[in-house]
């Protein structure tokens, strides 16, 4: 069951990470960057690392989104 | 812009972040997190009350001036504790070598002064993370609002 689990979560990593880059919208490239920094860190978790799990969640999948989001708003949203 | 609905959730999630936030800082000997987890975890506190609640109004308080002031509490909080130490002729940062107090292992109060260094750090790492998102989101002059596609 945990190997399964294992194996999931890393389909949906690798996965996540192919359509950031394959999205052409920045702002749903954000979105999507959030979902892998949460599956990271539920990743952490289950490799015993709950210390880096704590720090993934409050850093990947918060900070990192609003500095992102910050910056399309800046700049544009559709990549060329 | 101006929600009712996300101000006033945030108006009640802001406590509970914050205190959340404060826990992890000063449990950080005790079980995972410490210092930059739990400033980060206030920071996005800070960041959730002040986006629902337009940034202008954070500027009351956590300006540039104080948001610095703060930066520098924390770092030099961290030189000042490191500098005891030496002072009472150990190395820098010894901790219970110099002499702070170890308390009861597994309690709250233990392992010297590891916990005031966590609490210095926090302080500093909410404060940078928190100006670096409200710089972006509100700097230059702009809205400070996402645009319409």
């Amino acid at each position: 069951m945990h190997l399964v689990f294992s194996a999931l979560l890393v389909v949906l990593l690798v996965s996540c990470g192919l359509a950031v880059e394959r999205t052409r919208d920045l702002l749903g490239a954000v979105v999507i960057f959030a979902s892998y920094s949460l599956l990271m860190a539920i990743n952490w978790q289950m490799l015993g690392a709950p210390d880096v799990a704590i720090t993934e969640a409050a850093v990947g999948a918060g900070v990192t989104t609003l500095l992102l989001i910050g910056a399309v708003s800046r700049t544009r949203r559709r990549e060329e | 812009m101006h929600d009712l609905i996300l101000s006033t959730i945030a108006g009640y999630l802001l406590p509970l972040i914050t205190v959340y936030g404060a826990y992890v800082i000063t449990h950080g000997h005790l079980s995972p997190g410490g210092g930059f987890a739990g400033g980060t975890i206030i920071a996005a506190g800070l960041i959730l009350a002040a986006l629902s609640w337009g940034f202008h109004h954070a500027e009351k308080v956590f300006n540039e001036n104080s948001l610095g002031n703060l930066d520098t509490l924390g770092s030099s909080g961290y030189v000042l504790i490191g500098l005891v130490a030496v002072f009472r002729g150990s190395l820098f940062l010894t901790n219970l070598g110099a002499g702070f107090p170890s308390g009861t292992p597994g309690k709250l109060f233990s392992s010297g002064a590891v916990w005031l260094l966590g609490a210095a750090v926090g302080v500093k790492v909410a404060a940078t993370v928190f100006g670096l998102v409200a710089r972006i989101w509100s700097g230059g002059g702009a809205s400070g609002e996402v645009d319409e596609p």
